[in-house]
């Protein structure tokens, strides 16, 4: 199962993060970490008419939760924020190509999708109330 | 004289779960600084005392319950000669390691420190020996200082004697091994250093007592705490060790049943140690089975465990250090440091190590482990930690090294 996690791509995410690093122009940044490993995750967002027309994560962690974070940004750049809004956690799972990890490493894959959920209902409470509302209802991943 | 050596293959047999198999592989345990395993005689000891002599104790006169009572506090004895205790008072039962230090953040520290006191530390702390103390500091208006370690993990012990006579140092309260990179302090060298100064000394030993001789009179540590379920015991029962005369002082940390004499609608007269601070209905069956565990741990001899252990850290040692791109924390020296190692390979993220290893049915350790004052001072975020006990062999640190060249294959280091 090792050889399934650790594919290529993976490793290549890992190593080579896409978007990575920090923002001084970002309209929200979020940080949360996972206090069972010291997984951290910060996301900077810049929205653009309705569209994500910048984002970077910065952090540190396993394989899986950079290289999950790293498809992430790649997987919403200049994309509309509702797009970005509907993400599930099936569809990253599937993104990064894993779909059976434990209930442990699912947080790891996870963690940068908890942290862009949680952007964007930061993003949303001024503009939305009730849309931020729901969002954070909706985003309960663990 | 020659001590006999340990007849590893024949203690495997009385731990069950080392016949488990995880993806069609034998179980390879070297999580043991985290829990050990426990022995047939462990378990069954528990489920006895509900089969047959389920009672609450100390109160009631019918004969379970006196078999209850007497079998409880016959672990009390086994603890107080385990470390060589003067007495039987001096041995509280609590939750765990952690419990115990923080009764006496509560019990002690209360009555003790106050504005401008400080208490000593050491950068290897776990955080049950930092947060309890940071609560009571910040409560008191008192600090915290460290004593600093060096790139091997060594306690500084250069600056032990000016930390100790400035500052209003009021306790110090270090652990004699570490839970993370395994090094052992010269705990005696320092209690007598701090009671030359007439300060008090707090050892966490809830890593050195299953693996190290100790004797309270001989180190003369005034407060020693440590955990039942890291030598063999069940989980949920730790031990507070602490001089007659200190306890005699302190107030009560938890109150209720059992820990009074009489009381009155405004007023109660305490109980007699060490009943004074184990209030409520104690955990019956797992200290009953912590007995059982000190059995066998006597039975095998502590310092034969030992003997073995450094035995397993001295090859995994030499085998790890031949892998490329390892780095090994702590004392290279494997009677400085417990059979605990921590380590990082290459850029392998300790949680992805563990899930590889995990494929071979290899239980380690990865991430902070609750040492993250250590984790900043080696300027890592996680390593990876192997630990070992009584029932580990050769062979399975073979298989692990194994394991970690499967894992460089991946990461293709």
């Amino acid at each position: 199962m090792s050889d399934d996690i650790y594919r290529e791509i993976i490793l290549d995410h890992y190593r080579n993060p896409r978007n990575k690093g920090k923002m001084t122009d970002a309209d929200v940044v979020i940080h949360d970490s996972n206090p069972l490993c010291g997984d951290q995750i910060d996301i900077y967002l810049k929205v653009k008419d309705g569209d994500i027309d910048d984002i970077k994560f910065d952090g540190r962690g396993c394989a899986i939760s950079q290289a999950s974070a790293s498809m992430l940004t790649e997987m919403i750049l200049k994309k509309p924020l509702t797009l970005a809004k509907d993400i599930s956690k099936e569809d990253i799972l599937e993104n990064i190509g894993l779909t059976n990890l434990g209930p442990a490493r699912i947080k790891c894959a996870l963690l940068s999708l908890k942290v862009l959920k949680m952007g964007m209902v930061k993003y949303y409470e001024d503009k939305e109330p009730v849309t931020a509302e729901k969002l954070e209802k909706d985003s309960n991943l663990y | 004289m020659q001590a006999t050596q340990i007849e590893v293959n024949q203690i495997r047999k009385d731990f069950p779960i080392l016949l488990r198999r995880i993806n069609g592989k034998p179980l390879v345990y070297f999580d043991n600084a985290s829990t050990t395993q426990k022995p047939s005689s462990v378990i069954t000891s528990i489920s006895e005392y509900y089969t047959t002599y389920n009672a609450n104790i100390h109160r009631a006169v019918y004969q379970i319950a006196e078999e209850a009572t007497n079998a409880f506090e016959t672990t009390r004895d086994k603890v107080s000669s385990f470390i060589n205790a003067h007495s039987r008072e001096e041995i509280i039962f609590t939750r765990n390691t952690t419990e115990s230090i923080n009764l006496v953040a509560y019990s002690w520290g209360r009555k003790n420190v106050g504005r401008g006191d400080t208490i000593i530390l050491s950068e290897l702390e776990h955080h049950s020996n930092i947060v309890p103390w940071q609560i009571l500091c910040q409560e008191r208006g008192a600090q915290i200082k460290y004593l600093n370690i060096d790139k091997d993990g060594n306690l500084d012990l250069s600056e032990l004697e000016s930390c100790m006579s400035n500052n209003n140092v009021k306790l110090i309260s270090l652990s004699h091994m570490s839970n993370a990179i395994g090094n052992i302090i010269p705990i005696k060298y320092i209690v007598k250093i701090a009671h030359s100064f007439g300060i008090p000394i707090f050892v966490d030993g809830a890593q050195s007592v299953p693996h190290l001789k100790t004797d309270v009179i001989d180190i003369d540590c005034d407060f020693l705490a440590f955990s039942g379920h890291k030598m063999l015991g069940p989980t949920g029962v730790g031990v507070l060790y602490a001089k007659k005369n200190i306890l005699e002082e302190m107030n009560p940390f938890i109150g209720g049943g059992d820990m009074i004499k009489e009381v009155h609608k405004y007023e109660t007269n305490y109980n007699d140690l060490p009943h004074k601070f184990e209030g409520g209905t104690p955990n019956i069956a797992d200290v009953i089975g912590f007995g059982k565990a000190l059995d066998y741990l006597n039975k095998i001899g502590i310092e034969n465990i030992r003997r073995h252990e450094i035995e397993l850290t001295k090859y995994a040692l030499e085998e790890m250090s031949n892998l490329k791109n390892i780095q090994l924390y702590g004392s290279p020296d494997p009677y400085q440091r417990g059979g605990i190692i921590s380590f990082n390979i290459g850029d392998i993220h300790p949680h992805d190590l563990a899930t590889i290893l995990n494929e071979e049915a290899i239980a380690i350790r990865s991430g902070h482990h609750c040492a993250q004052v250590l984790m900043e001072k080696l300027e890592v975020a996680a390593t990876s930690r192997a630990s070992f006990y009584i029932y580990n062999t050769i062979e399975e640190i073979n298989i692990f090294i194994n394991a970690l060249r499967k894992a460089m294959r991946l990461f293709r280091l």
